[in-house]
């Protein structure tokens, strides 16, 4: 019962983030540019042009055509784009499995890597090893993301000639519709570069973060005890300290995660992946104002998703957790 | 390691289609944009035109030289003052199967008319009529010498194809800029390829047609995969990385890199869009000052700016008409003098300074931004403080509309590829019933230019109008009525063994049918 209570809480909360969203969006949608601009050709008159806003319903005041988008967005329709003339929701739910695909390749990346290397520095802070993995996430949390993508390039592309440069590959068509990179050999050597690049931001955070708590466990007086107890050594480790260096891991990984979703912008613009984020900077571009508004109000209910996975993942792994807001 | 995957996609995915193992040549090419849409008509733009020439055929075409060769119509005459006649290539096929006749010519004329991107260059057309199966009729507005210049955006479509209802009750001909129309999705026309797949802004995947009526034409292309690729740097690294075949524009910092490199071959051509800055003349008074507007002129090295800038990648104007254009008037020379700007500047009362603001894109031409902060740099130089704000296209236009700055960036290319486009767009006096001045946001205004201008347009003798064009190119250059920079040349860049050099050409839209690929 709690469980319902508490998903029907996020689904209000969602509700409300996907309208505060929409309101942002239309306010400025005027200062995004002219998007008759990019429908047509330079010769074409200023009294044309007037006639297609008028079409298009572009010279209503912004009340009225607030109302007409919430009255659409309603029944599940949040505007056709100018470019692709296909429902802005259709076009984005397309693209969706490449972005999809790419933020869990990195997020299984970030996860494997991070949780040895971050586990090694904190029981060894001393060795060489701890101080090489330090030192490179340094390194890697200040270089931007377009520029490891573009090194990445340089070298396993043009130089080696290892891995393609651009694109999804060969995707294979799941039962379900879905297009997925994964199930053909083309599909992963092109997913490898980006989900690299991706990883390599979040990578050295992760790192970081968990060495840190692992040290911090490492003194608690639980632990000393357990050593006290004479247990093994692998044990004290993984069952005592790392399990309770997980918890603020996954608060603060889960809000992380969200966040590649705004980095898939940049890593799928540089390595043209059809996904989401390339879609978004390319209609900001075209001034396709109906499919940059569905694009945020999307990514708003994917951040209230996630972080809604996020709090029943915590309660798995720390069972005195009460969801938050079902208590009362 | 590499090879082996590549083999292995190349089995898979692009060679599999074909049967009993023939060598099949498959064209992987990059651009940085695809078409709008399928339809040929619904917008204006190099994208457009491209797909034109792969999927359709014009009536006739452009040649490298700038001059014309008969396509779908095999010759044509001028009747009198105001009749021009073509004859059409008999025993073509759509790829529908239909055969093209002069019932197809007349009926794309008259969906060209209605079409709001195209009519504005069509204005002078004033009909076509069919005088049997293979021959039409193009009837002017009064004398008019583009006729031919014009014709190259005939593109004949197949009328039974495009004619009826949809499903949903839609006419099959409508132009929809915002809508799904049935001819933005499907095609049928007479050209060397047809569209097998399209995922818009992601792939467009083309076949050859295997009943061309060009027999002649050498080219061996039997596929292509087009893929934008919008980053330039991605784009050049796909090159070099051998993913694709041939890739457009090549910008200019990696010019050296694709024509060093072992693999891939650079070929490079003057191109026709003139880059320029007009000077307000409704927003400041000193602009009014024809020594003051030529010594924005004069203080502004050009030539500077296309070695250092543009790497030597552009040709310094000091006029709007390309070389090869009627109107290109060889007398005239970039004239970067400072001391004669600064001289100006006193003589005209202004030797203490102006002010002026300066907007220019960021995003929309080669360099664009920066060749603005060279500029404001160089009138620094004889006292003109220039306050400058740059922008991305998608903001820059409405300001442009506007006429939100003293002194504004605009790059021009002629659709009709005749100087008097330029003219008619970016000098004559504003005028909004005519649509004339449209893009002149200096307010520049000149009665003789207008004039003369409109007189090029009834001119059909191509001596006496190279004169009036030279003349208008003269009067704008002594009045300062804008500042020159350069023609932005073009690039492309293939794999070796491709050999784009024989079909590309200054429109920009390479003839693909008669690519030949070893």
């Amino acid at each position: 019962m709690h469980l319902l209570a508490f998903l029907i809480r996020r689904l209000f909360q969602a509700i409300i983030v996907m309208l505060v969203i929409s309101i942002i969006g239309f306010s400025i949608q005027s200062n995004l540019g002219d998007p008759l601009r990019e429908l047509v050709g330079q010769s074409v008159s200023e009294a044309e042009r007037e006639v297609l806003r008028d079409q298009m319903g572009l010279n209503d005041p912004f009340f009225t055509q607030f109302a007409r988008f919430i009255g659409n967005a309603v029944q599940g329709d949040l505007g056709t784009s100018y470019f692709f003339k296909k429902p802005a929701l259709e076009v984005i739910l397309d693209k969706f499995p490449a972005t999809f695909e790419l933020v869990l390749a990195a997020t299984i990346m970030i996860f494997t890597l991070s949780v040895p290397a971050g586990i090694y520095a904190a029981l060894h802070p001393k060795s060489w090893g701890a101080r090489l993995i330090m030192s490179a996430s340094i390194v890697g949390i200040s270089v931007p993301v377009f520029l490891t993508a573009i090194f990445l390039i340089a070298i396993f592309s043009v130089n080696l000639g290892w891995l393609p440069s651009f694109g999804r590959g060969d995707t294979v068509e799941m039962p379900w519709g879905w297009e997925t990179g994964f199930l053909s050999l083309d599909g992963l050597s092109h997913l490898i570069l980006p989900a690299i690049s991706l990883a390599s931001i979040m990578l050295p955070l992760f790192i970081r973060l968990i060495r840190a708590e692992m040290m911090e466990t490492m003194r608690t007086e639980y632990v000393r005890f357990a050593w006290a107890k004479g247990l093994h050594s692998k044990r004290v480790w993984l069952t005592h300290a790392f399990r309770n260096t997980l918890l603020p891991v996954i608060t603060v990984g889960g809000v992380q995660i969200g966040t590649l979703i705004a980095y898939t912008i940049l890593t799928e613009t540089v390595f043209q992946w059809p996904g989401m984020g390339f879609l978004f900077l390319e209609a900001i571009n075209r001034v396709d104002t109906p499919l940059i508004i569905a694009y945020i109000i999307i990514v708003g209910l994917i951040f209230v998703v996630v972080n809604t996975i996020v709090d029943l993942i915590y309660t798995l792994v720390n069972p005195m957790m009460k969801l938050p807001g079902a208590a009362a | 390691m590499r090879k082996a995957f590549l083999t292995a996609a190349l089995a898979l995915g692009l060679i599999g289609g074909v049967a009993g193992g023939a060598q099949a040549n498959t064209l992987r090419m990059a651009y940085d944009a695809d078409p709008v849409s399928l339809d040929p008509h619904e917008q204006l733009s190099g994208g457009t035109l491209q797909l034109s020439h792969m999927v359709f055929d014009p009536l006739i075409r452009w040649t490298q030289e700038l001059g014309f060769e008969p396509r779908l119509a095999t010759g044509w005459e001028r009747v009198d003052d105001t009749t021009m006649r073509f004859m059409l290539r008999e025993g073509v096929k759509f790829h529908s199967g239909n055969e093209m006749t002069s019932a197809d010519v007349v009926w794309t004329f008259n969906r060209i008319k209605e079409s709001p991107d195209f009519k504005g260059v069509f204005v002078p057309f004033k009909s076509m009529k069919a005088v049997d199966d293979y021959t039409v009729e193009i009837k002017t507005d009064g004398p008019f010498p583009l006729v031919l210049h014009n014709s190259t955006y005939i593109f004949p479509m197949d009328s039974k194809f495009y004619s009826g209802k949809t499903d949903d009750g839609a006419e099959k001909s409508e132009i929809a800029k915002h809508g799904n129309s049935f001819a933005s999705q499907n095609m049928s026309g007479t050209g060397p390829f047809m569209v097998t797949e399209r995922e818009q802004g992601i792939k467009l995947v083309f076949e050859r047609n295997k009943d061309y009526w060009d027999t002649d034409s050498p080219g061996n292309v039997d596929e292509i995969v087009f893929t934008p690729i919008k980053e330039a740097p991605t784009r050049v690294a796909a090159l070099l990385a051998g993913d694709v075949d041939f890739i457009a524009p090549v910008p200019p910092n990696d010019l050296d890199r694709v024509e060093k490199d072992d693999g891939t071959t650079l070929v490079t051509m003057p191109g026709t869009r003139i880059i320029t800055l007009q000077l307000n003349q409704d927003r400041v008074e000193a602009l009014k000052d024809v020594r003051v507007r030529q010594a924005i002129v004069h203080a502004i090295n050009n030539e500077g700016i296309v070695k250092k800038i543009m790497r030597g990648f552009g040709t310094p104007a000091a006029q709007m008409s390309p070389e090869g254009y009627l109107g290109y008037n060889p007398a005239l020379k970039p004239r970067f003098d400072v001391a004669a700007a600064q001289k100006l500047m006193d003589e005209a009362g202004y030797g203490d300074g102006l002010e002026m603001s300066m907007m220019c894109p960021n995003n929309r031409y080669v360099n664009d931004f920066k060749i603005c902060e060279a500029s404001a740099a160089m009138l620094a130089k004889i006292g003109i403080k220039i306050e400058l704000t740059t922008m991305p296209k998608a903001q820059y236009w409405p300001k442009f509309d506007e006429r939100a700055a003293d002194i504004m960036m605009i790059g021009w290319h002629s659709d009709t590829e005749d100087s008097a486009n330029f003219y008619e767009f970016l000098a004559m006096t504003p005028n909004t019933d005519t649509g004339r001045g449209q893009y002149n946001s200096g307010a520049y205004s000149n009665a003789a230019v207008d004039a003369l201008t409109e007189a090029t347009l009834k001119e059909t003798d191509d001596a006496r109008r190279a004169e009036m064009l030279q003349d208008i190119e003269q009067i704008l250059y002594d009045d300062a009525a804008f500042v020159p920079f350069h023609w932005q040349n073009l690039a492309w860049g293939a794999r070796k063994g491709v050999n784009i050099g024989a079909v590309v050409n200054a429109m920009n839209f390479p003839y693909l049918g008669d690519l030949v690929m070893e």
